[in-house]
């Protein structure tokens, strides 16, 4: 159908569009990961492999917690505000009304914010090489970590949007839910400095295992099946409960 | 041809019966207003056209097809104004209009669309910056942006201000005239009866009277008044006696005339035989927002028909009774 094609086309390019134009959202995702990577990385002593954790350096902890913090910021502050509020407005009932399904708006703004994501996660990466952190060295692990990383966080997103009865609702329990999940990516304090017990209830949740299995395969590491299973089933339960929950109007 | 045909449609929402047999027939390229006071099922109605409500029962067809089961079809064919709708505050009217362009067969070219509707100098203007007036504007471009056959504008010119309101009507026109069948919903009894050929009234879920603007006055049979000074002596139980007048009254050598049909027509007639000139004439016209109370039985009616309300039905005017079944017999 090149009418579909056609206005998915048209679609993503205003969402793209809009996406740039909130100014928060788009900062925290593209800007801050990378910018804090370099922060981190111009400091010598971040760049040195440490003991403490385990011969890493500190920039390389981060490399990963930064490509969550990325997916993290679109999922809970991007999708959330953003589909509820489309429902508030009457924007996908208005989309309704004409020859597109208002789904054409999911099948435009995932493929958006999974890009976002991804370009984030190169200029990270970028950063990381000039600061003395290797490319992943389990890449086909690292992209899978990856994948399902999104799914899990991206899937939690739709659950918000759609359990949210406006934007400022999908706003305010966003963010409700993005700072427990911060914190358990060890953005605060990396989880390989936490307690054990603190860290094994990370692995049970989608930003901590998503670190974890992030790392690993950026370590060299294979991911640990604790971490994939439980973003596998974060992406299913959260996806599921999405579909049937969600309104679009 | 009938480009709408809506028969014994019927919608409830939670057990309250908003739409209790709907009947209407809109003909092609005609502006057809469906009038009603709010809650009596106006936009129900519309949004079964639409496809957007799927009725408990009847049927609905437009341009022949089910507007529920050939939804997809309908839709590329249509065009929507829809009541109470934002856009994303940071999309420019340019880009809306290209946006819903891209999902339509053979769309309108944005740009010309944008000119047409005063919107030539706002394209790049973000949708949160414009007045109410230019959002209503930016709403009735995008209803007409597929190229429809079918235009469904619902509450066209609230929030624009007198003159816009004007303009608008005449744009509306134009739509018409290219071919483009109008269903307009409206509470403004003036822009009914200024922009529609036909139009219906509904009230308890039902229609309770259509024809043109002109018929629903007459059939409404509201009484007018015809005021004027006569400048010679006039007999008046001799005015009182004509066809059509039901009061004659004088007041400081004033006199009223009140009256159904052609009873101005009389009046006039009158004089002009006596050779009486008068001075200070006006007429008041009766409007159709005066047969409108008359059919629905009130002004306005803020809640939605109840068992009550319906089972007092029965004290309307008995006009409403036979217009039902001429609108019947139209289908």
């Amino acid at each position: 159908m090149s009418t579909t094609a056609h206005a998915l086309r048209r679609l993503a390019t205003v969402e793209a569009r809009l996406f740039l134009r909130d100014p928060a959202t788009a900062f925290f995702s593209l800007a801050f990961p990378v910018v804090l990577m370099a922060v981190l990385g111009a400091i010598p002593a971040l760049r040195r492999a440490s003991a403490d954790l385990h011969g890493l350096s500190t920039v390389q902890l981060y490399a990963p917690i930064l490509a969550v913090f990325s997916l993290l910021t679109l999922a809970m502050n991007g999708l959330p505000p953003v589909l509820a509020g489309y429902r508030e407005r009457g924007v996908l009932r208005r989309l309704s009304a004409g020859p597109v399904r208002p789904a054409l708006v999911l099948a435009a703004l995932l493929p958006l914010y999974l890009a976002v994501a991804v370009v984030s996660l190169l200029l990270v990466t970028a950063v990381g090489l000039v600061c003395g952190v290797p490319l992943p060295r389990q890449p086909l692990g690292f992209l899978l970590a990856f994948v399902l990383a999104a799914c899990a966080l991206f899937a939690m997103g739709l659950l918000v949007a759609a359990v949210a009865p406006s934007g400022k609702a999908g706003n305010a329990i966003g963010a409700a839910l993005f700072f427990p999940m911060m914190f358990f990516s060890g953005i605060w304090i990396p989880r390989d400095l936490t307690p054990e017990l603190l860290r094994r209830i990370g692995d049970l949740t989608p930003s901590g295992a998503a670190v974890q299995a992030l790392q690993d395969t950026w370590t060299g590491h294979l991911p640990h099946g604790v971490d994939l299973v439980t973003l596998a089933l974060f992406a299913l339960g959260c996806g599921a409960a999405a579909a049937k929950l969600f309104r679009w109007e | 041809m009938a480009v709408i045909e809506v028969s014994q449609l019927r919608k409830a929402y939670r057990g309250r019966g908003v739409l209790d047999g709907v009947d209407l027939t809109v003909g092609e390229g005609e502006i057809f207003g469906l009038l009603g006071a709010n809650g009596a099922g106006k936009t129900t109605t519309v949004e079964c056209c639409e496809g957007l409500r799927r009725a408990d029962s009847g049927t609905v067809r437009v341009l022949g097809l089910d507007p529920v089961r050939q939804a997809h079809e309908l839709r590329a064919r249509i065009g929507v104004q829809l009541q109470e709708t934002r856009l994303q505050d940071a999309l420019r009217v340019g880009e809306a209009l290209e946006l819903y362009a891209s999902f339509y067969p053979r769309p309108r070219d944005p740009a010309d669309l944008a000119t047409q509707w005063g919107l030539g100098g706002l394209r790049r203007t973000a949708f949160g910056k414009l007045s109410g007036g230019q959002r209503q504007r930016l709403f009735i471009a995008l209803a007409l942006v597929g190229n429809p056959q079918v235009a469904f504008l619902d509450e066209l010119t609230t929030g624009l201000d007198p003159k816009a309101r004007r303009e608008t009507w005449e744009l509306v026109r134009e739509v018409r005239d290219s071919g483009v069948t109008v269903l307009l919903v409206s509470h403004f009894m003036d822009e009914v009866e200024a922009l529609c050929d036909r139009a219906a009234v509904l009230d308890g879920g039902r229609i309770v009277a259509s024809g043109t603007p002109r018929e629903l006055i007459a059939r409404a049979g509201v009484a007018g008044t015809l005021g004027f000074r006569p400048t010679a002596p006039l007999d008046l139980a001799e005015l009182g006696r004509l066809p059509g007048v039901t009061g004659v009254t004088e007041r400081d050598g004033r006199v009223e005339v009140t009256g159904t049909g052609g009873y101005a027509d009389e009046v006039t007639r009158l004089l002009a035989g006596r050779g009486i000139v008068v001075t200070g004439l006006r007429i008041h016209e009766r409007s159709l927002e005066d047969a409108f109370v008359t059919l629905t039985g009130r002004p306005d009616r803020a809640e939605q028909p109840d068992r009550a309300a319906r089972t007092s039905r029965t004290d309307r005017p008995a006009v409403a009774d036979p217009d039902r079944t001429a609108a019947r017999r139209t289908r």
